[in-house]
């Protein structure tokens, strides 16, 4: 057997770009594909950028158990009329990625068993594929239709497509169509050159993952600039990302009850959402934390006064929460409608390359938090929350027991609060020809981004990846053979991000 | 059943009994106020990172401002963002804060049709369209109508069809993959209907504004109806805002 030739790198580490081993293409991905044999191997992001007339390809797969990331990387000629052989074929896990490839550069596979298009980017290789004209599935047959839902839904919810091919009640298939939220914006990261800019886009990725996106953003920035973040900046974004995840958690527990009719559940969740969310604005003065998270800085002291309220919010709901969450799970009504509903099997998250909570609920452990730990994590000593069923309900029991969790995190968190520094404005100069990546768990589970900067040490490529880039083939799977009045409770309990996936 | 009553007991009062007169507590951002000192304009201009503010005299839009802060840390006796959450309007105009100004953010009743009143003031059923949003805005909304907010009370409501409602009401900078979908959903809605632009996305495209990914030409088409500055709007904004809309025509 051959040496594999990669390099490994941590979270948040910047290398010279040049090291990170240039293989032909046949190297590269058997090197990759023999990877993720090992299951504690995931595929964290494989993307390209143009270099010269080349397109470089670069592969990170992380290893769950050593906290490194392996890296990978091949040059392409995407011009010649070469047809490249797919890793899809042998790991559905690149499926997304190589679709994202193929879409925007134009790479032809030979044998990718599902080469659509991705989210019609409006720099995409063929301008003449339209998002009206996207290639649905079909199946003919007189006992068979098909449901079209979207990209506008019932409710105030982002745009996507849903094509459902059902027999009677039961779907046999569910194809997502997504796309419509893209704003271009890995691209408007290389065009703003200004330092705020970027984080306020990075802010805007998702808005329900505020905290999340825009910590990965200034982990990036600030390993680019050889800046580590002091005690302050680690306690900040730690308490944040927590504070992040039991507010969305409370607000999807509102929304599970919701849609099976459990009106008292759906509006008390609501309610317990709202203190954790006006601490929030206490803190920062917006109530999803935009303006929190500033690489370098931090403008809004965490102060004796916030600890108490902090405190006294989390001790208020406490109490009403393992209440309501207590009555819900012994609710008969509930429990007939979330058990062994929306089932995603530990093999299929594994094969799919699920992550987060997605993951977590099959029995497959993907937590950053533990596997590549950052700031305060590596001092808690995370536990992720694994559940089985892969059904809506364990789904649901992930979200209750990480709220409890994040409530015990941060009330030790608070126990040792780091004195407000007043900072010099931080001279930010990116390293020149590096590579960077930045892993943080998110409330949904795996943000990743990654840069390349160029000779003067402008960035040459800002890769963002949102967990729902992983998960939304879940959902797919997960509602087969199920009813379609079903559909609902199932996506919400994957709650999944339609402007994180569009970009 | 008793659990249940308990569970509703222990939860009290959580409603904003007035939603017009509560206030909101600092570090909330809602209406500027610039002073008079001088300070060095060319390096206010540049820190806004969405080109919201302007010289002679220095004047803040609201309509493209999102709210990050960063010139009112750096120039505290220029700028300073009030708890003030009334910042909707109904003219791209009345978003512009001027220097030296400090003054509430009114609806203009002349520009508000007369169907608004007639019909609206009692019950007005809308449709939210995100277009490109990136669900932030969408959250504030959501959150608009839950038990502390509690829009429903005034008769306002999102309905789930075009055909049953009033208006739109959009979020995001609206991208190109949004546009013909938008523009079905209106046409879908009967007359007599209004827009509302929700959010500093959905008003100027915000920090994604110039992107070769977006298509704003529907908004060149209509007359928009209401603007709600924010970076998500808070509810409160986008609460009042609406009932100043139905009920402010004289």
């Amino acid at each position: 057997m051959t040496m594999l030739n990669y390099i490994t790198v941590r979270n948040n580490e910047t290398i010279d770009f040049n090291s990170i081993p240039s293989l032909n293409y046949k190297e590269f991905m058997e090197t990759n594909i023999l990877f993720l044999k090992d299951s504690h191997n995931h595929c964290v992001n494989y993307f390209g950028f143009p270099s010269g007339n080349k397109l470089k390809l670069i592969c990170c797969i992380a290893n769950d158990n050593k906290a490194r990331i392996k890296l990978t990387a091949t040059e392409l000629d995407p011009a010649a009329s070469t047809v490249f052989p797919s890793m899809t074929a042998r790991n559905l896990s690149f499926n997304m990625f190589e679709r994202e490839l193929s879409e925007n550069f134009g790479i032809k596979y030979s044998d990718h068993p599902w080469l659509k298009p991705v989210r019609y980017a409006f720099n995409r290789f063929d301008k003449s594929s339209q998002i009206a004209g996207y290639p649905f599935y079909e199946m003919e047959s007189e006992e068979l239709h098909e449901v079209g839902v979207g990209p506008i839904h019932a409710g105030i919810i982002e745009p996507g497509h849903f094509r459902f091919i059902c027999k009677g009640e039961q779907i046999l298939h569910l194809e997502i169509q997504l796309g419509y939220q893209h704003r271009g914006i890995e691209n408007l990261f290389l065009e703003k050159n200004n330092l705020l800019q970027r984080v306020i886009l990075a802010e805007s990725i998702a808005g329900d993952t505020t905290v999340g996106h825009t910590i990965a953003f200034s982990n990036i920035w600030e390993s680019l600039s050889g800046y580590a973040p002091d005690d302050e900046l680690q306690f900040v974004r730690t308490l944040a990302l927590e504070l992040e995840r039991i507010a969305i958690h409370t607000g999807d527990l509102s929304a599970i009850c919701g849609d099976v009719a459990y009106q008292l559940g759906s509006s008390v969740f609501s309610r317990l959402r709202t203190p954790i969310i006006n601490f929030l604005q206490s803190w920062c003065g917006n109530r999803l934390a935009k303006g929190l998270i500033r690489p370098a800085a931090n403008k809004y002291a965490f102060t004796p006064g916030l600890k108490d309220l902090l405190l006294k919010t989390l001790d208020e709901f406490e109490p009403d929460f393992n209440e309501m969450i207590k009555k819900l799970f012994h609710n008969p009504g509930c429990l007939l409608r979330f058990e062994k509903t929306g089932v995603v099997s530990y093999n299929q998250a594994l094969e799919i390359g699920a992550v987060g909570m997605t993951a977590k609920a099959s029995g497959l452990n993907r937590d950053i938090r533990s596997s590549h730990p950052i700031y305060l994590y590596n001092e808690i000593n995370h536990q992720p929350i694994i559940k089985h069923h892969g059904d809506v309900f364990s789904r649901t029991q992930i979200r209750r027991e990480e709220i409890l969790q994040s409530i015990n995190y941060i009330r030790t968190l608070l126990e040792k609060i780091p004195l407000h520094i007043q900072r010099k404005e931080a001279p930010f100069s990116p390293k020149k020809n590096s590579f960077t990546i930045s892993l943080v768990e998110g409330w949904r589970g795996e943000i990743c981004h990654c840069a390349v900067t160029g000779n003067a040490g402008e960035l040459l490529k800002y890769k963002v990846k949102d967990p729902s880039f992983h998960n939304w083939l879940a959902l797919a799977l997960s509602v087969r053979r199920n009813e379609i009045s079903d559909f609902p409770i199932c996506n919400k309990s994957f709650n999944l991000s339609y402007s994180g996936f569009d970009l | 059943m008793i659990n249940t009553l308990k569970i509703l007991k222990h939860q009290g009062k959580q409603f904003i009994k007035d939603v017009t007169t509560v206030q909101l507590n600092e570090p909330f951002r809602g209406r500027p106020v610039i002073s008079n000192v001088k300070v060095d304009e060319y390096e206010l201009i540049n820190l806004c990172p969405v080109g919201a503010i302007k010289t002679q005299p220095i004047q803040i839009d609201l309509g493209k401002c999102t709210f990050c802060n960063e010139c009112a840390i750096k120039f505290p006796n220029k700028i300073k963002f009030t708890t003030d959450y009334k910042i909707s309007a109904n003219d791209p105009s009345l978003l512009i804060i001027m220097e030296g100004i400090d003054k509430t953010i009114e609806l203009n009743p002349d520009l508000i049709r007369q169907e608004i009143s007639s019909f609206f003031h009692g019950s007005l059923k809308l449709r939210q369209v995100s277009a490109a949003g990136d669900n932030s805005a969408e959250l504030e909304l959501n959150a608009a109508g839950n038990v502390n907010f509690d829009i429903g009370r005034f008769g306002i409501e999102f309905v789930a069809s075009p055909r049953h409602a009033d208006g739109l009401v959009i979020t995001g900078p609206i991208s190109e993959n949004m546009a013909e979908s938008l523009r079905i959903c209106y046409d879908a809605v009967p007359d007599p209907k209004i827009i509302i632009l929700c959010g500093v996305d959905a008003i100027s495209g915000g920090i994604f504004s110039g992107s070769p990914a977006l298509n704003r030409n529907f908004l060149a088409k209509y007359k928009i109806d209401l603007y709600v500055p924010g970076n998500p709007p808070h509810p409160l904004t986008f609460i009042n805002g609406i009932l100043d809309l139905i009920k402010k025509r004289k």
